[in-house]
């Protein structure tokens, strides 16, 4: 009972909930959010913290080239002779940076465009996302190759790029949320107050469209991590002799059936990662579209 | 006496999995050809009633006890194949919504038919398509072929209702739910199906179980009815004893809730809010709200018990309380009296389009300082349209809108600042109205930042008055709206709209989407702020009956015009329009229902 019309009635013990805790703690409870969130925690811990932990410099020379596994060099060597663990563990920074930067500037850029997308309407809606069907149309990663072909493989422009092919996705889920929200009455009211438009589209809306959008996120995340390492794969991200997990798949894939580790551990890593994000959005998705079905508790 | 057509024994239905009941100990009877209205506001439990006599739950519940007897039968204890025979052949079910409840994708005469070839009603096709032409004409349709070739998207909402009720009673059921299938309705639309529901009914021998928040369609159409209150039947009587000598305070209080068209008495809400399944304490459920409450009451559930000839009372005091007769009603306050030196707002000859279509023609309207105009009208009468205008919310139209004979501007961002804050509009769903993701204290504060210059704590203490003069405690601040109950939420919109300080409120059919009860208490709340404020109110609603206790104008609107305008009193006593006239007469009354009776 939440009786609070009646001034003196005794209030019963409120449940202070912002509704995206009541989302987060949702998503906690399915299983699949746990293993998630688990892989995601050892990765990026082995991302952020391994480097402290590298028996070599992961530029250095330990041991002949393919060298097997044991002494100093656990994992063996790769191609040049430096120690895959090292490398390994020195790897991850550059892969979970640049696609946590270019899934951030998707995000800002496509929630723009897709908050004024669904609030005009009319023909600048019909502008935006037309030209967001027109940049979803190129395949991203021929896109990122033709921009880095032209500019040269700067770390920065790869950002931008694999930022600019998240946005449209993006532009789009929000526009969708948020047709719906627009035409609520709360919106209107704040229309009727004259609320300034900004803050109309980010304390009003954007507000409401937060479930879809973290999914939608952490969906973009995956996809953003597999571009930049099939980039630096094809040797246009981190430039030798720098230690990328793509980039040493490239660099060891030659040696695959005399020393697999080179490429296995690269591998293996991303595809934990990749999987560990998919399984929170996962996880995030069926936490909300249970909040929407009974709404809001 | 013949045996009841429907019995239904000590039914319990519980939430999956806690087991905390929905509605417990519901028994009653339902003879051939008799209405049971089954009354009871949002939460009361009364959907659940009427899902469960065709043995079926909304997923979460379970019914764990008790009969439904269905001529002697148990069909509580029927086998799945069991109960689709018997669901639409013995018992039907016609839903609140007809638009949802029909398929929109498939024509009238295929969905008739599917009931009937489901059922194997008739021998053979002829005899079905025999049914099929007889069941329309029962329910006033045409039975013509061009009819039947019809999608539900192309009848009328009173045509789609009328469509269900015929498959409801296609197969000559015993039994048939009625699960409010009248609120979507225009009141000459509902009218009418309230009697063929009880020509139907009456004809055929079917025991009805109607189920209604809206006591005035209970009077008119119902021979007993029984009261729900917080998942239990609190009084079940003969319509007569239970409208004009309710023995139960929760009765009591809802028929005085009531508007009527008289307008004699101030409406009056019930403090408080129901307790929901699983917040139930011992004792009367209804006792922390009750002005009769002693201390037995909070001590145990009070039993059915028998007051009169078939009259059932839940209460310890039901004696005493039934022996007090009519109980003394607050008189309806005087209206204010309108400043009549200039003009609040006037609209003159104001044409309004959506798209290519005209909702409005020529509309001329003026609301004077400290009056309050009533805008009444049917749904599709163009009359929220005109609000919006008003409003600033729809710019599609053509004509002069002036306040305070300055002219206004058609949207409300080029209005000035001060236009903006003086002129408020209020929502008719406080559902939809409060963004869920706000607090109250932001929802409230919202037009304080805007229009006023004002600092942290000063917008602290507005805020907090605010909620104060609409009757909330300032408590409520903190929350967020899904947290509060419809009537709250309400409170809060009109609170965000006081808080700019406004001289004209513009209530879109603010009460339509709450129980009487709340209904009451925020026509009064509103009444009240609209002396103490001097406001001018422009209020838009369907129900006639309301007018009479807050207006002091009346316009009423049809098909986009203005057809008759004038003193409240004098267009209730003696309208001049034919449409009007026609809005009098099929507004449910209680009071003409009782008169009838009498």
């Amino acid at each position: 009972m939440s009786g609070v019309a009646a001034a003196a009635a005794p209030l019963a013990l409120p449940k202070r909930r912002r509704p995206i805790v009541v989302l987060l703690r949702r998503a906690w409870r399915l299983p699949r959010t746990k293993v998630g969130v688990l892989l995601m925690l050892l990765l990026v811990g082995t991302a952020l913290i391994g480097p402290f932990f590298a028996p070599h410099d992961p530029a250095a020379f330990a041991n002949i080239p393919y060298g097997k596994p044991g002494g100093s060099t656990p994992l063996g060597t790769d191609a040049l002779g430096r120690d895959v663990l090292s490398r390994f563990l020195w790897g991850g920074r550059s892969i979970l940076g640049l696609s946590t930067a270019a899934t951030a500037i998707g995000l800002v850029l496509g929630v723009s465009i897709g908050l004024v997308s669904a609030y005009s309407r009319g023909l600048l809606d019909d502008v935006l996302m037309r030209i967001m069907d027109v940049i979803l149309a190129f395949p991203s990663i021929v896109l990122a190759l033709v921009a880095v072909s032209t500019v040269g493989p700067k770390l920065w422009l790869i950002v931008l790029v694999v930022g600019l092919t998240t946005m449209p996705r993006v532009a789009r889920v929000t526009r969708g949320a948020s047709a719906e929200i627009v035409e609520r009455d709360f919106v209107q009211a704040a229309e009727a107050l004259g609320e300034p438009r900004a803050k109309l589209l980010l304390g009003e809306i954007l507000p409401n469209i937060t479930s879809p959008l973290m999914v939608e996120a952490s969906l973009r995340l995956t996809y953003a991590i597999g571009l930049i390492a099939s980039l630096s794969f094809l040797g246009f991200g981190e430039q030798p002799p720098a230690a990328d997990w793509g980039l040493m798949i490239n660099e060891n894939q030659q040696g695959l059936t005399i020393q697999p580790w080179g490429v296995l551990m690269p591998v293996i890593a991303i595809a934990l990662l990749t999987i560990g994000t998919s399984l929170i959005g996962d996880g995030l998705s069926r936490a909300s579209a249970g909040i929407d079905r009974t709404g809001g508790e | 006496m013949t045996p009841p057509v429907l019995e239904v024994v000590g039914l319990r239905v519980e939430v999956e999995g806690r087991g905390d009941d929905i509605v417990d100990d519901i028994s009653f009877a339902i003879g051939a050809g008799e209405v049971l209205g089954l009354v009871g506001e949002s939460g009361s439990g009364k959907s659940t009633v009427g899902l469960a006599l065709l043995g079926h739950t909304r997923r979460g519940a379970r019914i764990t006890g008790g009969e439904v007897r269905v001529e002697g039968r148990d069909i509580l204890g029927l086998s799945p194949a069991g109960l689709r025979g018997l669901r639409g052949k013995t018992v039907s079910y016609v839903p609140q919504d007809p638009a949802s409840a029909l398929n929109p994708a498939l024509r009238i005469r295929t969905q008739l038919e599917e009931v009937l070839e489901t059922h194997a009603f008739g021998d053979s096709r002829a005899a079905r398509a025999a049914r099929m032409r007889e069941m329309l004409e029962e329910v006033l349709l045409p039975s013509d072929d061009g009819f039947l070739r019809r999608y539900p998207h192309q009848l009328s909402g009173g045509q789609q209702q009328r469509v269900g009720l015929a498959m409801a009673f296609a197969c000559r059921p015993r039994v048939i739910v009625l699960d409010e299938p009248t609120t979507g309705l225009d009141v000459t639309t509902q009218a009418h199906v309230l009697s063929t529901v009880r020509d139907l009914c009456s004809a055929h021998g079917v025991a009805a179980l109607y189920v209604s928040h809206d006591l005035a369609v209970v009077a008119t159409l119902a021979d007993r009815v029984a009261v729900m209150y917080a998942g239990r039947i609190v009084e079940n009587g003969p319509e007569r004893v239970l409208f004009r000598a309710a023995a139960h305070p929760y009765t009591r209080r809802l028929v005085e809730a009531i508007p009527e068209m008289s307008g004699r008495h101030a409406l009056e809400g019930i403090a408080g809010t129901a307790p929901r399944p699983g917040q139930r304490a011992d004792g009367c459920f209804f006792a922390p709200r009750c002005t009769y409450a002693v201390e037995a009451c909070t001590i145990e559930l009070p039993p059915l018990e028998q007051s009169g000839e078939g009259h059932f009372v839940r209460c310890v005091r039901h004696a005493e309380i039934s022996a007090l007769g009519v109980s003394e009603r607050r008189p309806a306050p005087e209206l204010p009296e309108p400043d009549t030196a200039t003009t609040l707002v006037s609209v003159r000859g104001l044409d309004a389009w959506h798209g290519d279509r005209q909702f409005l023609f020529g509309i001329d309207l003026s609301v004077l300082p400290r009056q309050c105009v009533a805008l009444v009208g049917e749904s599709g009468s163009g009359k929220t349209t005109l609000a919006r205008c008003i409003a600033g919310l729809h710019r599609d139209f053509k004509g002069e809108l002036a306040l305070y004979g300055k002219p206004l501007a058609a949207g409300a961002r080029a209005r000035s600042r001060d236009d903006r804050r003086r002129l408020q509009y209020i929502f008719q769903s406080p559902y939809s109205s409060l963004n869920p993701r706000k607090t109250i204290a932001q929802i409230v504060s919202q037009p304080l930042g805007l229009f006023f210059d004002l600092d942290h704590r000063e917008t602290h203490e507005r805020v907090v008055a605010t909620l104060e003069r609409v009757r909330l405690n300032p408590s409520a601040m903190t929350r967020y709206p899904h947290e509060l109950s419809g009537g709250e939420r309400q409170r809060v919109a009109i609170a965000r709209a006081l808080a700019a300080e406004p001289t004209l409120l513009v209530c879109d059919e603010i009460t339509s989407a709450l129980d009487v009860s709340v209904q009451a208490a925020i026509i009064d709340l509103i009444a009240e702020l609209q002396r103490e404020m001097k406001l001018g109110l422009l209020f838009v609603t369907h129900n006639l009956a309301l007018i009479r206790t807050i207006a002091e104008e009346v316009a009423v609107m049809n098909a986009g015009r203005i057809v008759e305008r004038g003193k409240v009193e004098d267009v209730l006593a003696s309208p001049q329009d034919a449409y009007t006239k026609a809005l009098l007469a099929d507004t449910p009354s209680m009071e003409l229902a009782l008169a009838a009776g009498a």
